[in-house]
């Protein structure tokens, strides 16, 4: 058993090209969440296969559909590997963090508040650049990011393909590419899912962008103000910025109080099953 | 790591006294917070946002257009613009949708006939006696043992005899259809009608999600922003002809429409019958939002822009196996679930007398008027009455009250049961014994899809909108527009045929 953890400290080349190793330490825990050491978001546009993703990863059949909009609600599961406890939380899909219905914002508010030690945005490649946007956003409040380009099957037909090197360099998160329907990348994503989770790998996200000199001025200020009103919360200066834009739902919820409390949201398992079969969590 | 994630729980809560502490000055804090931040947009502009999302654009395609390339143009978008032309065109698209779920719902009933009679003749046909035997054999009092078997036992029996196969083969190629990618596409034929009667666009998928499950097509109207057309697509929802009550539809269409042709008719007329009812619902569907988008619920129709997604190849294996697992057999078990609690409430209703006659008589006698008023009868509202926590049981509680009630020779009578082997005729033969004609199976598909929603969609609305009049209003549009359209159908039906 030792021997086998020093393996896996070494990162030897071989055993991280030997896809059998990792599988074989990949062990779906389905439901079975609780107690996790680190917790996984599983962010990304609408229809980029996030559901089939969570599904390879915890062994549990969440209803994936081709359509954009199908989940609504997160979906929580578990998996080990390398001997830690990961918590997969799967988000409805987002174009942005920026906008209002319901389900986008129970993204929003998860990545902001729910504190995920890594966030994984899964990306269409054949269209990456609005994938990517999201996952630009979501840098601007962690750093602890996995790009996960998905759908590179259909990516190929169309005659695009993507150099994850290149794009991991430009971006400077991990990218990996998948084709989760068939199964493929999965390894490759556990690893790096589990390098940023574990601190072996820290990503330096190079998508943000500086702001004008009054403008950075103001956020700092109001910046301030958010952390005496919500000491607890995370990413206070992207709540000062949203403020300084204009956003509405973000003031409404500083005026209620709801901000930076994720137990406002419902959690359901599968959006498909019959829900009284597996309550809500009230 | 395991006590961290205790420890942030327990700041987040502590967080929450905070600001639970010194109201008025926290409220007057948020308040100059807020103006604070206008000022400053003032200063700076109101664009920065644009700015700031326009320059993290430029910087997103930059690291693209370093890191992908593209080779020649491909060909697999020209057949799906093909495709797309048929499928979403304006009336080749509307052409196309009915022939295929007519095809799938042939392929449901014909495919379901021989397994659905298999089924009733094992577990009816041939348990009931012998579980009647086995019980006189352990010395179980024959009361008991009546209200095991002929309550509980025959109640379950009879909603999987009925809904397995018909399950088993419509939700794969529903399934098939999803995975492809033709769903949204339906959503998309349909958006036009919705922006017409004053609804989101959107709501053709939670709509298309109702086909499903209402319970899991109201929570899926989260996509919707506006809470006005997000009520409208809640209220709605129900419309949509739902698992618990296809087999229902096909059930009842076999029986009474497919008869009326020739047999080699049959199966297609009957499937048609099932499509012009699902039809119907999303014609009352348009019509109830129009409504309601005209009086209680008046505003701004919001615009948005549905993305159609690559067809895509199924997965037929996994597909095959997951609606198996996932879909058939989850609806199965909570039709069981509920199924057998119902069993014995019917059997209590139909042998507890009170002066001679059961409750149930005397409850469905009582109803029976307004029941053939509306060219029903009273045992299919008493039915309804008793199976309103789930709509998968209705055919089986209908069948198991006119069984008690009406007294039919040897059914459920403990010794000496009558089952006919042909089974499929032998539903036929119960239904008309109570009294049944053509017109109360063709109401009986119509109550079926215009009724109020089951007991989970109800709570569950009730959770969504968080209030108790909406959730009301939700439960009595469906069954105010079912007994208007039912009324209405029996006097036209009378006119003509009597």
């Amino acid at each position: 058993m030792s021997k086998q953890r020093n393996l896996e400290k070494s990162k030897t080349t071989v055993c991280e090209s030997c896809s059998a190793y990792k599988s074989a330490n990949l062990k779906k825990m389905g439901l079975n969440a609780d107690n996790a050491d680190y917790v996984i978001a599983l962010a990304g546009n609408p229809n980029t296969g996030k559901s089939t993703v969570f599904n390879a990863l915890t062994g549990l059949r969440q209803h994936t559909g081709n359509w954009p909009g199908k989940t609504v609600a997160r979906a929580e599961g578990g998996f080990s590997f390398r001997e830690k406890f990961f918590k997969l939380v799967d988000l409805p899909g987002a174009y942005s963090l920026l906008s209002t219905s319901p389900d986008e914002q129970i993204t929003r508010d998860f990545i902001l508040f729910g504190r995920p030690d890594v966030t994984v945005v899964i990306a269409d490649a054949s269209r990456l650049e609005r994938s990517l946007l999201l996952a630009a956003q979501i840098m601007e409040i962690t750093s602890r990011v996995v790009v996960c380009v998905n759908l590179i099957d259909e990516a190929e037909k169309e005659g695009v393909s993507v150099d994850a090197r290149a794009l991991s360099r430009e971006i400077g998160v991990p990218v990996i590419l998948t084709d989760a329907r068939s199964q493929i990348g999965l390894d490759a994503l556990l690893s790096a899912i589990y390098d940023v989770a574990s601190g072996e790998e820290k990503p330096s996200p190079r998508l943000r962008v500086a702001l004008p000199k009054e403008a950075e001025y103001a956020v700092r200020e109001i910046e301030g103000d958010v952390l005496r009103l919500f000491p607890n919360i995370d990413n206070a200066r992207w709540v000062a910025l949203r403020l300084l834009e204009g956003d509405t739902s973000i003031e409404n919820a500083i005026i209620d109080g709801s901000l930076g409390v994720p137990e406002l949201m419902p959690a359901i398992d599968d959006s498909t099953a019959i829900p009284n079969l597996k309550p809500e969590a009230a | 790591m395991r006590t961290k994630r205790k420890e942030k729980d327990s700041a987040q809560q502590t967080g929450d006294k905070i600001n639970d502490g010194g109201k008025q000055t926290a409220a007057q804090r948020k308040k100059s917070l807020l103006e604070k931040a206008r000022q400053h947009r003032k200063a700076i502009g109101e664009n920065l946002h644009d700015a700031v999302v326009a320059e993290q654009y430029g910087a997103v395609s930059a690291a693209v257009e370093r890191s992908t390339s593209t080779k020649q143009k491909s060909q697999t978008l020209a057949w799906q613009t093909r495709l797309d032309r048929i499928v979403t065109g304006r009336i080749s698209g509307f052409l196309f949708m009915f022939v295929l779920f007519t095809i799938v719902f042939w392929i449901t009933i014909s495919g379901a006939n021989i397994p659905s009679a298999a089924l009733s003749l094992v577990l009816i046909g041939k348990a009931v006696p012998l579980l009647h035997a086995g019980a006189a054999a352990i010395l179980l009092p024959p009361l008991a043992a009546s209200f095991l078997i002929d309550g509980v036992y025959l109640a379950t029996a009879w909603v999987i005899s009925v809904m397995l196969p018909p399950m088993a083969i419509f939700f794969p190629l529903f399934t098939i259809l999803e995975d492809f990618g033709y769903l949204p596409r339906v959503a998309f034929n349909l958006d036009n009608f919705f922006k017409k009667a004053g609804a989101h666009g959107k709501q053709s998928l939670s709509m298309m999600m109702g086909f499903g499950c209402n319970a899991a097509g109201v929570v899926a109207t989260r996509i919707i922003d506006s809470p006005r057309e997000r009520l409208i697509a809640i209220i709605t929802n129900n419309f949509s002809l739902c698992n618990g009550r296809w087999p229902t539809q096909i059930l009842i269409a076999t029986l009474f429409i497919g008869p009326l042709v020739p047999s080699y008719f049959g199966g297609i007329i009957s499937a048609g019958a099932v499509v012009a009812v699902a039809i119907l619902g999303v014609a009352i569907s348009f019509a109830a939002s129009w409504g309601l988008s005209r009086t209680i619920l008046k505003g701004e129709i919001s615009t948005f822009s549905m993305e159609l997604p690559p067809y895509r190849r199924p997965k037929i294996l996994r597909t095959l196996y997951t609606s198996l697992i996932d879909r058939t057999l989850i609806v199965l078990w909570r039709a069981v679930v509920f199924a057998m609690p119902a069993g014995a409430v019917i059997w209590l209703v139909a042998n507890i007398t009170l002066g001679g006659t059961s409750i149930a008589e005397i409850t469905a006698s009582w109803l029976n008027p307004i029941g053939l008023a509306l060219g029903l009868n009273g045992i299919i509202l008493l039915a309804y009455i008793i199976a309103i926590p789930a709509n998968e049981i209705i055919i089986p509680t209908i069948l198991m009250l006119t069984v008690q009630s009406a007294r039919i020779a040897g059914a459920g009578s403990g010794a000496g049961v009558l089952f006919d082997i042909e089974s499929a005729s032998y539903t036929l033969t119960i239904l008309q014994a109570g009294g049944w004609t053509l017109l109360t199976g063709i109401n009986l598909m119509l109550f079926s899809l215009l009724h109020n929603p089951c007991g989970t969609t109800i709570y569950t609305i009730y959770k969504e909108t968080g209030s108790l009049r909406w959730t009301m209003l939700a439960t009595l549009l469906p069954i105010g527009i079912g007994f208007t359209v039912t009324f209405t159908v029996a006097r036209i039906w009378a006119l003509f045929f009597r």
